[in-house]
């Protein structure tokens, strides 16, 4: 189990890319301790591990971003020193971050173009984009402006850019965690196409389902440490995650006796034209989350979830009063403090500039949106006892780890953001939780707690809409869950009803003849 | 051999502190070399530019007299900047501000018909100020006109309001054909503090006051939270249910209110009556004023400080040692120059990189 078994044909050849007892020290901290890794071409190799467990620190290396304080990387057997990424693109290494590194004024074709050597017109390399988008089924509209795309999309471009680099081995940091399955799916046949034509996968991911099927070889870090390499076809889901924890997972539990009360939040025939040209039109929304249930919204990304939130949370205002009724005040017209007052609380899916103003402090993004209904303001005077005092329970409730008690929020690795965002509202007591892509990017162990504190809060009585692209989630908190597509929602299915086929074709759109990838292409074409 | 700048994790609030400190011995240093080439003693003229107007009574009245102004539209503008809205027209708010409080001045001149005068005539120029302020921000709000250009432009349209009031309506007869109004009523004009030395007033007690509220304002309100929260995140600031456009207006207003204040107080200060001169740029020195001190009040009063003691050592260096006075405003530009240089050392590092493809290629 602790040796790679790899293929045949990868043992032919040598490993493409080796790191020989590599490590890496911030200060007192080993985020990398000594690992030991091959990559072999023709091979998808998985590397998992919890948050901070030193995955990101490792591919940071090999992809020139950082320098090793220890231990050498390999290239085809010769020791190489990577200045920077775009040595290591000389070389063949091609990455896809999880937090995407685009210009947000910029279109397509022009980000893609930026990380290309100058030597290729920009009309050839809008061809080139369109055609390997083509190619691999990633469809992409090369002149849209990266602002106006969703996650799903924008992930698009950051494979799209590096395979158009004709990488020899290409590192992908959590890529389906914004995907449907069909959307993954399609991403598999990518890689394994990838695969087939010689090229090597490090795929990192703490999917352990997906890791299965998809990957040949896994290695498994853990607090900077190595703790073993192995395939993980001869590992079971439970083996590979206490591998990665240390111990096992609390499962999500149900809260037991849950009584499903009135609507508190309610929705009626909600039909929104979007801000910009190529967002999503809100064609007839309706639903009805009662007090006690959790309701999920599936689909894919840009499908109008972003608008239904912001009509939701009050950014945006609805045509009329009654088209949104919280806890029945006709919430339609009011802006976002107003609906905060009445008891509803929301949970947006950027961390970072959406949710939290990133150089702003932990006691001042409790303000954020505290400042409404929580006894922080006094007269207009913030209590700034009262806001840290906020981010202490906080910190305990939801085991928020940070550095110090109070720090900027762009410090908080993703999960702990997450969780300190999270729990702001979930302690504010609201009836009515509105939260998107709760566990986006986020670690198994804080992903676990923050589906925990939606239940117990739907528990206690609120209303608990998720809009979440991870089917598993919903599968594992939602009472119904409904589907969106082209602006509009279908029916809420009771959760026992929803298989995972069953929603991927409404999250496809209604006729289940087509596939998704069809789909896709109309969506780009027709907006 | 490579220099590059690396993102801080945090903030550092040393560098903060530290970045003006820095920009302002950079320019010192420039501005030594730049006397050396005219041919002049840099040790002498650093002297006579920061050191003696320190050791004289009237030159330090004259500091505060200067300063004054500059503090009072600076810490409106901060507001402004801190938000991410850029008034560029603190100049035209001044004037409009100085020219409305003269026009009770001039109603009222020779009657001296009782105390109230001036109390009412820096309301006027306060009111002034903000409504001339308003024009920008509304444009922005309602038609979506960028404030800079607006801002900026409606300068000239104040400054040449202004002109046409002293040579036309409100010339004093008894002038000689000076462009210039009357001398303010002794009920019309802000007193002086220190009777007989120097031109120390009243109004530098209001600039202290306006950075005391203000600090309280941006450090303990749920306005100034407001503020600072759609600067660093507009995106945040709308989710956590505040209007930009709202604040567009406010800022502008303040900022506008502020500077009309110090128009009103210069010209019933120590100029005494209205005339084309009255302002010499303070709503643009301002600008540099608001981020040689960190968009902080306090900052901004001893920012304030600082460039009205090169203003006065301007004077005197002209005087002693023949040099121009528009050194002073290149001392000025270079100044901000190195300012806004040294801010990038706030949220990035410098490192040299030596280059790594000297490493031996065994190990």
């Amino acid at each position: 189990m602790l040796d790679a078994t790899s293929q045949a044909d990868s043992l032919r050849s040598g490993p493409l890319l080796s790191a020989v007892s590599v490590s890496k020290r911030y200060g007192d901290f080993l985020a990398n301790d000594s690992i030991d890794l091959d990559l072999f071409p023709a091979e998808i190799h998985a590397l998992l591990g919890e948050n901070g467990a030193g995955k990101s620190t490792l591919v940071k290396m090999m992809y020139g971003l950082i320098q090793p304080s220890g231990g050498e990387l390999r290239w085809m057997g010769q020791k190489i020193v990577l200045g920077g990424p775009s040595e290591a693109r000389a070389l063949g290494i091609g990455m896809v971050f999880q937090h995407f590194t685009l210009f947000e004024n910029l279109t397509v074709a022009e980000n893609v173009a930026l990380g290309l050597p100058p030597t290729e017109s920009f009309a050839a390399i809008s061809r080139r984009l369109a055609e390997t988008a083509r190619v691999y089924g990633l469809p992409l509209d090369p002149k849209r402006e990266v602002w106006q795309l969703s996650v799903g999309e924008r992930q698009r471009i950051e494979i799209v850019r590096a395979l158009m680099q004709n990488p020899k081995l290409l590192i992908l940091d959590e890529p389906t965690s914004v995907l449907t399955p069909q959307e993954a799916d399609l991403l598999f046949v990518v890689l394994d196409r990838l695969k087939s034509e010689g090229r090597a996968i490090l795929y990192i991911s703490h999917k352990l389902e997906e890791v299965k099927r998809l990957c040949d070889t896994a290695t498994i870090l853990r607090g900077g440490k190595k703790v073993a390499t192995c395939n993980p076809r001869q590992e079971t889901a439970a083996s590979l995650a206490r591998m990665m924890v240390g111990g096992e997972i609390g499962e999500v539990k149900a809260a037991s006796g849950r009584t499903v009360a009135l609507p508190r939040l309610a929705i009626h025939k909600l039909s929104l034209a979007p801000d910009d040209p190529h967002g999503t039109y809100l064609e007839e929304v309706s639903l009805e989350v009662r007090g006690g249930e959790v309701v999920g919204i599936a689909g894919v990304s840009g499908n109008g979830q972003d608008e239904l939130f912001s009509a939701l949370s009050g950014e945006r205002q609805s045509p009329g009063e009654g088209a949104i009724v919280i806890d029945g005040h006709a919430a339609g017209l009011l802006g976002v403090t107003e609906r905060r007052r009445i008891g509803a609380a929301f949970v947006p899916e950027e961390r970072l500039g959406h949710g939290t103003a990133p150089r702003m402090r932990l006691s001042e993004n409790a303000l954020l949106t505290g400042h409404a209904a929580s006894g922080m303001v006094k007269k207009g005077f913030v209590d700034r006892l009262a806001t840290l005092a906020h981010v202490d329970r906080t910190t305990k409730a939801f085991d928020v780890r940070k550095a110090k008690r109070n720090p900027e929020a762009v410090s908080l690795s993703g999960g702990n953001l997450q969780k300190f965002i999270v729990g702001r509202e979930i302690l504010r007591e609201p009836g009515v939780l509105v939260v998107s892509q709760p566990t986006w990017g986020v670690d198994a162990g804080a992903a676990a707690v923050i589906r925990q504190a939606l239940i117990d809060l739907a528990g206690r009585g609120a209303a608990v809409l998720v809009i979440s692209q991870d089917l598993d989630e919903l599968a594992e908190i939602a009472d119904r869950i409904a589907v969106m597509f082209h602006g509009r929602l279908s029916a809420p299915l009771e959760a026992s009803e929803a298989t995972r086929e069953k929603l991927g074709l409404l999250m496809g759109g209604a006729s289940p003849e087509r596939a998704a990838g069809e789909q896709e292409v109309e969506h780009a074409v027709g907006a | 051999m490579q220099l590059v700048l690396e993102r801080r994790a945090e903030r550092s609030t040393m560098i903060a502190v530290a970045s003006p400190l820095i920009a302002v011995a950079l320019t010192i240093v420039t501005f030594a070399i730049l006397f050396a080439i005219m041919g002049k003693n840099p040790i002498e003229a650093l002297y006579i530019y920061f050191i003696e107007p320190l050791t004289d009574p009237f030159s330090l009245q004259e500091i505060a007299v200067k300063a004054t102004p500059l503090v009072l539209i600076a810490v409106g503008l901060a507001l402004c900047y801190i938000a991410n809205i850029w008034n560029i027209g603190a100049e035209g708010q001044f004037l409009v501000g100085a020219v409305c409080g003269s026009w009770l001045a001039v109603r009222t001149n020779g009657t001296d018909v009782g105390y109230w005068v001036l109390p009412a005539m820096l309301i006027l120029g306060t009111l002034g100020g903000a409504i001339y302020g308003l024009i920008p921000a509304i444009c922005r709000v309602y038609f979506g006109a960028s404030e800079i250009l607006t801002s900026l432009m409606l300068v000239y349209v104040a400054n040449l309001g202004m002109d046409y009031m002293v040579r036309g309506p409100w010339r004093d007869p008894a002038g000689l054909n000076f462009p210039t109004t009357a001398a303010f009523d002794p009920v019309a004009s802000v007193p002086t503090l220190l009777e007989g030395t120097g031109r120390l007033h009243a109004g530098s007690i209001i600039a202290l006051v306006v950075v005391m509220l203000i600090t309280v304002l941006l450090g303990r309100t749920i306005m100034g939270f407001e503020i600072r929260l759609v600067g660093a995140a507009p995106r945040a600031a709308r989710f956590s249910g505040f209007s930009a456009d709202r604040l567009v207006l406010i800022t502008f207003a303040v900022s506008g209110a502020l500077a009309g204040l110090a128009g009103i107080i210069e010209v019933a200060g120590p100029i005494g009556h209205l005339d084309p001169g009255v302002s010499s740029g303070y709503g643009f020195t301002a600008i540099i004023v608001a981020f040689l001190g960190r968009l902080n009040p306090v900052g901004i009063l001893m920012a304030g400080l600082f460039l009205a003691l090169t203003f006065i050592g301007g004077e005197g260096a002209q005087i002693s040692m023949k040099v121009p006075l528009d050194l002073t405003k290149v001392f000025q530009g270079i100044l901000l120059f190195y300012v806004l240089a040294c801010d990038s050392l706030i949220v990035y590092r410098l490192r040299l990189l030596r280059s790594v493809k000297a490493a031996p290629a065994h190990a």
